[in-house]
């Protein structure tokens, strides 16, 4: 049956041991899933990375939503979603620029921002100051889910928020990261108003593609007064780039 | 209004759906609701108050407004009032009692499954332990047909699920043919397309249907499209065996699906005129879930179960095939670990077959849940004792369209062989007609070889 195996990634032609899964195969699995564990568990290097973002002399805000643990994270989605008080007072001090606001914020795979997000924003922020996109802070969020994006980009009266944040690992990836684009960002805008880019890693979508394709859709965006299911639209013209 | 006193202590529940939520074993779901217990002896308290409600109340009293729902409309509707008189009498407390004699049998059991609601279920699973969970749900049988015959008593089914990440036939083939050579795909073969497109799901529909028709399989194909997607096949005249909806219980969740009741029965009278069934002519395959309602923020202060068990009215209207609890997909914020999700599945089969629905489980998880391969092992085995129709297959247990981990084809091998079960008796023939299987349901030593020989003709080169 091991012809199969080159028309698909599926875990086909594992052979068998009586009618069970044999010791190698069974290893290979618990091996892919102890990896997205971990990853679900990972941390966000934030010292690291805000040593690494000064080489976009930006200012960079270090936020923290209302979960208080990962485990917590996981069981209450709504805490994700909203920054903790300190975060709300950090974000007041910034002056407000109208620019566009990039976050990394850890999701379900800090590794996946620790390994992915500078190297992207390394290609991105040149693009958009090129073409005289302004910014706001940069900022790094833990305990955060998509639609803190929401909360952060009112509090600093940003146009248009992305933000970079870990996926769900699956068996085959770990290190999977999301961009998640939203225009004019306030709280309870629902994922209608967002476009996604996902996959972004080596071995999925290459950091140098989800780079242009960002600002392709930023510049969309901020040209066309939209995100989300009505800029979604154009994405065969993304695809003939 | 409904109370209980415990050491001096007040418990007060306003409505039978606050005590239906209180009394629920704890999930994360209904933490994040707002809905659960405060405390561990608040819960048993709503237990203790809610195994003393007459059944009759449930009548009386919807835990959603009839004006204003469609599903509790068509519970109350259908209800049957003259084989509810032999349990009219009864409290919650004495319907689970009553549900546990040995004189309520296979027979009694099936002669009130349009006698219970949905939430008198819900409600008794609320105050039974697994194992009266798995006591019950091993008594009653549901049997359904298509192209074979599901759900008898000392069987055990599998949907062969090859999915694809670009829907790519050639990957799809590789896995559904390795499937079929464990002897897994007689509940259907069932792919989630990765594009919801009438041409793509086509594409899908004849790839399968050509391979069945070629080697004469009796089962039934599906892709698990939108029903609008399917509909609009069928009247195309494309082959549709079985018609897909994700389906859950409230008429505000279901509008967030895409669908309503009306909508349900038009699909399911166009599939119904195909025809294409031998032995027997259930044509719709609904997949539910615990959490549903929630996530669709239309649970009307329901608990996550309560409103699983409604959805169940909603299949049971059209006569299904197939139902499938897909119960650790949905995530740790709704049901956390392994002990939740192993509740939950155990709940669902239980509350599905007693209200008469042919209950199969997708036993999974995903990697954000505390849940493993040990936790699916010891649910896929209690499963397979409470007498599950079917469950997934999957090549090594990863889903790699869906980033799920479900039950592999070896999976359902190791249940029939601790269990004594047997594929549906069709396939059987089938599988040792085809040299796949011997008598013994083991893989048959050099048989399918005439088989691949052929399938070198079809669309792998």
């Amino acid at each position: 049956m091991s012809f199969l195996k080159e028309f698909t990634q599926a875990r086909i032609a594992i052979g068998a041991t009586g009618t069970s899964i044999p010791t190698a195969q069974s290893l290979d699995f618990k091996l892919a899933h102890a990896h997205a564990r971990d990853a679900v568990y990972s941390v966000m290097d934030a010292e690291l990375l805000a040593d690494e973002l000064m080489q976009f002399n930006l200012p960079v805000v270090h936020l923290h939503s209302q979960a208080t643990s990962r485990e917590q994270y996981l069981q209450r989605p709504d805490l994700g979603r909203l920054l903790n008080e300190l975060s709300i007072n950090r974000l007041a001090d910034q002056v407000e620029n109208n620019g566009i606001v990039l976050i990394l914020a850890d999701g379900l795979s800090a590794t996946a921002i620790n390994q992915n997000a500078v190297e992207l924003l390394r290609l991105l922020i040149p693009k958009l100051l090129a073409a005289k996109v302004k910014l706001a802070p940069l900022c790094l969020v833990e305990q955060g889910r998509v639609a803190i994006a929401d909360c952060i980009g009112a509090e600093l009266g940003a146009s248009l928020s992305v933000i970079l944040i870990g996926e769900r690992p699956g068996l085959s990836a770990a290190d999977s990261m999301g961009a998640y684009l939203t225009y004019q960002p306030k709280p309870g805008l629902t994922d209608d108003s967002r476009n996604c880019i996902s996959n972004i890693r080596p071995e999925g979508l290459p950091v140098a593609v989800a780079a242009d394709k960002l600002f392709y859709l930023i510049q969309e965006a901020l040209s066309r007064k939209i995100s989300g299911v009505a800029l979604k639209d154009n994405e065969g013209l993304l695809s003939h780039k | 209004m409904y109370q209980h006193t415990i050491l001096g202590k007040v418990y007060r529940f306003d409505s039978l759906r606050e005590l239906l939520a209180k009394a629920s074993p704890h999930r994360t779901g209904d933490v994040l609701a707002g809905l659960s217990a405060g405390s561990y002896e608040e819960r048993v308290a709503a237990q203790i108050t809610l195994a003393d409600v007459l059944l009759t109340d449930f009548l009386n009293e919807a835990v959603i407004p009839y004006e204003e729902d469609e599903v509790t409309r068509l519970i109350i509707d259908n209800h049957d009032a003259v084989a509810f008189k032999l349990v009219s009498h009864l409290t919650v407390g004495g319907l689970r009692d009553w549900l546990l004699l040995d004189e309520t049998n296979t027979l009694v059991l099936k002669s009130i499954e349009n006698a219970l609601t949905p939430e008198m279920a819900a409600a008794a699973s609320k105050i039974m332990r697994n194992q009266d969970l798995i006591a019950v749900a091993k008594k009653c049988e549901v049997v359904t047909k298509f192209r074979n015959t599901i759900g008898l008593k000392g069987h055990f089914a599998t949907r062969l699920q090859p999915n694809h990440p670009t829907d790519d036939p050639r990957g799809i083939a590789a896995s559904l043919l390795e499937g079929l050579l464990y002897g897994s795909g007689d509940a259907c073969i069932g792919i989630n397309p990765a594009t919801d497109s009438p041409a793509a799901v086509l594409k899908i529909i004849m790839l399968i249907d050509q391979l069945r028709e070629q080697f004469e399989i009796p089962t039934q194909s599906c892709v698990l499209s939108h029903i609008t997607t399917t509909l609009e096949l069928v009247n195309k005249g494309a082959p549709i065996d079985l018609c897909f909806q994700s389906i859950a219980g409230t008429q505000k969740a279901n509008a967030s699906f895409g669908i309503s009741l009306s909508l349900l029965e038009e699909a399911y009278e166009a599939t119904l005129s195909l025809n294409r069934g031998t032995v027997g002519n259930n044509v719709m395959y609904f997949e539910t879930g615990q959490g549903s309602c929630l996530s669709a923020n239309a649970h009307y202060g329901v608990d996550q179960q309560t409103c699983e068990a409604r959805a169940y009215a909603v299949a049971k209207k059209f006569k299904p095939l197939l139902v499938n609890s897909v119960v650790g997909f949905i995530g740790p914020e709704y049901l956390y670990d392994g002990k939740q999700i192993t509740r939950a599945a155990l709940e669902d089969h239980f509350c599905g077959k007693l209200l008469g629905l042919p209950m199969g489980v997708d036993i999974c998880y995903t990697n954000h849940a505390e849940a493993d391969q040990d936790d699916m092992d010891n649910l896929l085995t209690l499963l397979g004792v409470a007498g599950c129709n079917f469950i997934m297959g999957i090549p090594g247990s990863d889903d790699i369209m869906l980033n799920y981990q479900s039950t592999s084809f070896h999976d359902a091998l190791y249940l029939r062989k601790v269990l004594g079960l047997k594929p549906a008796p069709e396939f059987e023939a089938w599988l040792l007609r085809q040299g796949i299987m011997d008598e013994h349901g083991n893989p048959a030593k050099g048989g399918p070889e005439a088989l691949l020989n052929k399938t070198n003709s079809l669309w792998l080169k």
